[in-house]
């Protein structure tokens, strides 16, 4: 990115209107990451039907990134298998985004990581059924 | 297209028309170098000169020699502290500053450390306020040098210079005052204040980047901290920046002349739109109610984060700061609103408006309605 700081007409059109707000009652699996010293929490509530994502919802605390990136990685993942949702890494989300700032790839881009937590939470109780 | 509204004054300042003005009488800069003796170095010299005249009467000395001319508020504080506490060095090895004040007051006084120096770092209270009984704890008979802002440019509090200058010079050191966000907005005076050293800058008082200034009182001395060709006696080697000092001249006279007027018309603003701002849910007033800049509104916003304001304010046409983590160079919270007491977290939510000329009563409806859409909006999204 030639600008250092600023951020990609991709990222502003996630910030400002980012898809799949929200939370899903009883989700079959959930995701948290982040803290407030970091600045940045997400959560992310998955439902899984055979083994697809079915429905995916989000709540993020942070800046822009940590909104866009949340929004993006919940389009990415919604419809995919399981297998195919942990295979989405922080690069592939900044990638959709048209990149991000430097200084933003690592502490604001955790996405993915509560994506993956959310898909754990899910395979945890499906093996204690 | 609506207008822009600019509310980032503290980080930069158009330049003043008049100032402009001025200098447009310059279009081709100063010929000359004010160390020659032919005409074009003489009207370089009379430049400056009148410059320092302008400064020094702003900040109430009737010495201009006091003043010397630097690259910014920056380039002061690092003369100020580094070159008093060197110079003076067998007076004793100890540095105090607010634990508020600029990175640039706070990483030369850190630095230093380096050769011996040891650093206090003097409280604030809730409100941004100086602890005065803490601060007279802290400056022991071996203090060289004490920094405190004139007042603070993220949360826009005011210090009782009086009060500090006589707890300093009770143990005999040198009382440093960085008034970079408060030189032309409230009146300064180094005599009756009782200041050592004094920063300013060109920019933040309508005059261009990329200058400063530093008041010395006469006898005090200081070490420079470039080393060349003795400019501004020695302490600011290197040829003059005479285009842009003249207009920094131009600019404190005009301060000086407008300043009461002026900050009695921003103060106005600025309570209409702390009165309206802090009347959103959950958003509070940062630093002191009272004690504060005329031009300085700054806020916090409970279970949101500040870039994110600053970026849906700027979607909306408003540009505000924010002592975000997520915005500064480091990604740490702002060491301002830790020291004022607010968690990590409260500290995130930062949001600060600092006014000036362009600036009118008519856009406060405007500013607080996009605010409330934004907290709104943002306010939606969080997970606390």
């Amino acid at each position: 990115m030639a600008d250092q700081i600023g951020y990609s007409q991709k990222v502003m059109e996630h910030f400002m209107n980012p898809h799949n707000v929200g939370v899903i009652e009883n989700p079959d699996g959930y995701g948290k990451v982040g803290n407030p010293v970091c600045g940045d929490i997400m959560e992310i509530f998955i439902k899984v039907k055979d083994d697809v994502i079915e429905d995916i919802r989000f709540r993020t605390f942070g800046c822009g990134s940590a909104i866009a990136t949340s929004s993006m990685v919940t389009d990415m993942a919604r419809g995919k298998t399981l297998e195919e949702a942990l295979k989405i890494t922080r690069d592939d989300v900044a990638t959709e985004l048209e990149g991000l700032p430097p200084k933003k790839m690592h502490c604001s881009n955790l996405a993915a990581d509560a994506l993956h937590a959310a898909i754990e939470d899910y395979r945890e109780k499906q093996k204690k059924e | 297209m609506e207008e822009r509204i600019y509310l980032d004054h503290a980080a930069a300042m158009p330049v003043h028309p008049g100032v402009a003005r001025f200098c447009r009488q310059f279009p081709d800069g100063f010929a000359g170098n004010p160390s020659t003796i032919y005409r074009e170095g003489l009207q370089a010299q009379e430049a400056v000169a009148t410059a320092r005249e302008r400064v020094a009467a702003l900040v109430g000395t009737s010495a201009p020699d006091s003043i010397i001319f630097t690259s910014g508020a920056t380039e002061s504080n690092n003369i100020a502290i580094r070159g008093a506490a060197l110079r003076n060095r067998k007076f004793g090895k100890r540095v105090v500053a607010s634990a508020t004040e600029h990175i640039s007051v706070l990483n030369p006084a850190k630095d230093i450390q380096k050769g011996g120096f040891a650093l206090t770092l003097a409280p604030v209270d809730r409100f941004g306020t100086i602890d005065l009984d803490a601060l007279a704890a802290a400056v022991t008979p071996g203090t060289v040098i004490t920094s405190i802002h004139h007042a603070n440019n993220e949360i826009g509090t005011i210090q009782p210079i009086r009060e500090v200058s006589a707890i300093v010079h009770e143990q005999g050191g040198l009382l440093h005052v960085d008034a970079t966000d408060a030189a032309g907005r409230i009146p300064i005076d180094v005599e009756r204040d009782g200041i050592d050293l004094l920063t300013l800058s060109g920019n933040q008082l309508g005059g261009p980047d990329g200058v400063g200034a530093l008041y010395i009182r006469p006898g005090v001395r200081v070490q420079p901290v470039l080393v060349g060709g003795g400019q501004e006696r020695g302490l600011r080697p290197g040829t003059e920046n005479v285009f842009a000092i003249a207009c920094m001249g131009e600019a404190a006279r005009l301060a000086g002349e407008e300043m009461a007027g002026e900050s009695k018309r921003l103060a106005a603003i600025r309570d209409r739109l702390i009165a309206g701002i802090t009347g959103i849910e959950e958003a509070y007033l940062t630093g002191h109610p009272e004690e504060r800049l005329p031009h300085h509104a700054s806020f916090r916003f409970s279970r949101i984060e500040g870039e994110s304001i600053q970026l849906a304010m700027d979607m909306l046409g408003i540009a505000v700061a924010t002592g975000s983590a997520c915005t500064s160079r480091t990604l740490e919270a702002s060491h301002v609103l830790l020291a004022i007491g607010l968690a990590h977290a409260e500290a995130h939510g930062s949001m600060v408006a600092t006014l000036g000329r362009r600036n009118s009563m008519d856009e406060v409806p405007r500013i607080v309605g996009a605010v409330g859409e934004t907290v709104k909006r943002l306010r939606a999204i969080t997970p606390l």
